[in-house]
């Protein structure tokens, strides 16, 4: 049996089809994945993402610890509420995971972690935070609902005080604000607009049938998945392990190399790296043959050599199949994928299908498809 | 709950089988199977024409969460497809026992009968298994 989290006799009283995700029994869909990713696209769904792992570090060092820690500069994080996403590296350069890292105070942050990585980093944030004098605290006592699509901000802030919700409605993209006991900020992995709620897990199971009653659709993992594949995001343990760097796996842009006094873990591979020039990168690929595309499927790019699909499915909003692939770099813009001993046709396309209900393919123009 | 209609049968890989008149068997995915599998957003038939045996993976069907084999409960020859399914795959998950039919099969006159169901074992055999 899995860990649980505060929603899983909600999720069984809902109907949900339970799945394993990381140690976790999680609802994977409560009826129609399609129709869950459709409501979180088209109006707003929620997600119990309690299986995610808070962490809160505290101590005077905490932003030099931060500094070492995470391959994106907290620096950047000055007003309280702000959020930044970031790797954290091994000396090698590899992802030990993605997260989210959030300032309150000079003296506390919070990280938000994968689940399957949850254990993991915990120990390797501990083996490091004795140094700076951090104290490291799992917040367990807490849950975590993504409220995501462009209903979702206003159906979550009538559920708060006529206050709080002007006060939750102001909130920029990756800022969040604290209101009572609930952490809101406007975040998500979704491609949509839409809040995060940290909150107290005694209070998850009223918060989410209250949401429930405001026209907000219960959604699973599956539709969580397809949301982010179509929005370019990455899923740790797909798309980039502890074996990958961020510049191979579209993650190059939360890196920050200036100032190079900034001695991050994982820094010196990463520049060893810079200097040879990434030998593979993440793709985007959409596929014009019929079929679908899935993990694993073998890539041949045409005089570039092969490679893999990290993560892959039908787009529920394209209508076709999508994925991202590890390919060396220089691939062209069509790609052969070996789907069920099949060669399709894909064509090589920037990892962002989707963002806010809208394809952002551009249409092929004649010529496009030319060797 | 799925649905097992009494007058049809069916094999334990979760297809089923109609005798029509003409002597053809018309062939799907059950109930249990579809709603096992999810929302279907792909199905790959076989050329019609092509010769089946029972036992023999002979189409795919795949669904948001994973790709699934579909085999052939007769030998013989396929005379057509669904050709519904191409456009229309959700048609599977709506009406797998009319609509959603996904292949003709001419039963070859010397084949040796292939380990079929009757609906009454195979509402057995599911309620054998976990869900």
């Amino acid at each position: 049996m899995g860990r649980r989290t505060a929603l899983y006799d909600l999720h069984r009283s809902l109907g949900a089809r339970m799945v394993d995700f990381g140690g976790w029994d999680m609802p994977l869909q409560y009826g129609s994945q399609l129709a869950e990713h459709h409501a979180v696209r088209g109006a707003a769904g929620v997600f119990d993402v309690s299986h995610m792992g808070v962490v809160d570090l505290h101590g005077p060092r905490v932003r030099p610890f931060l500094e070492r820690l995470l391959a994106n500069d907290v620096g950047r994080l000055r007003a309280p509420g702000r959020l930044l996403y970031t790797c954290m590296l091994n000396e090698g350069g590899g992802v030990v995971d993605d997260l989210l890292v959030g300032f309150e105070t000079d003296a506390s942050f919070r990280l938000i972690v994968n689940a399957g990585t949850r254990d993991k980093d915990l120990a390797w944030i501990r083996a490091r935070a004795g140094d700076f004098e951090v104290a490291v605290a799992e917040r367990a006592d807490l849950a975590i609902l993504a409220v995501q699509g462009p209903e979702a901000r206003a159906r979550t802030a009538a559920l708060l005080t006529p206050a709080d919700a002007t006060g939750a409605l102001e909130l920029s993209p990756f800022c969040g604000r604290q209101f009572g006991d609930w952490f809101v900020s406007r975040t998500g992995y979704t491609g949509e607009d839409g809040f995060e709620l940290v909150l107290p897990a005694a209070e998850a199971e009223r918060v989410f049938q209250a949401l429930i009653a405001a026209r907000v659709v219960p959604c699973g993992l599956g539709a969580r998945d397809t949301l982010r594949l179509e929005a370019g995001m990455n899923l740790y343990g797909n798309d980039m392990d502890e074996t990958t760097h961020p510049f191979e796996s579209g993650l190059g842009w939360t890196v920050t190399m200036q100032p190079q006094s900034r001695r991050f873990i994982g820094r010196d591979a990463l520049e060893a790296i810079e200097r040879r020039g990434a030998v593979r990168e993440l793709v985007g690929l959409l596929l014009e043959d019929r079929g679908v595309l899935r993990r694993h499927q073998s890539v041949i790019a045409p005089g570039a050599g092969a490679g893999e699909i990290t993560s892959g499915g039908f787009s529920p909003t394209l209508e076709r199949s999508i994925a991202f692939a590890r390919l060396p770099a220089g691939a062209g813009a069509q790609v052969q994928v070996d789907v069920r001993g099949r060669l399709l046709r894909a064509r090589v396309v920037p990892t962002k299908f989707v963002r806010h209900g809208q394809s952002l393919l551009s249409q092929p123009q004649p010529g496009d498809s030319k060797p | 709950m799925s649905t097992v209609p009494a007058e049809l049968e069916y094999t334990d890989a979760h297809e089923w089988l109609r005798r029509l008149p003409d002597g053809t068997v018309e062939v799907g995915i059950t109930d249990h199977a579809q709603h096992a599998l999810g929302d279907l957003v792909y199905v790959e038939l076989p050329e019609v024409g092509r010769a089946v045996k029972a036992g023999e993976a002979c189409a795919v069907v795949e669904s948001v969460k994973s790709a699934s084999d579909v085999y052939s409960p007769v030998t013989g020859e396929v005379i057509a497809c669904n050709p519904v399914l191409e456009k229309a795959p959700e048609t599977i998950n709506q009406d797998p026992y009319r609509a959603g039919w996904m292949m003709r099969v001419r039963v070859a006159p010397d084949a040796v009968a292939g380990a079929v169901l009757s609906a009454a074992q195979y509402t057995e055999f599911l309620d054998g298994k976990d869900d």
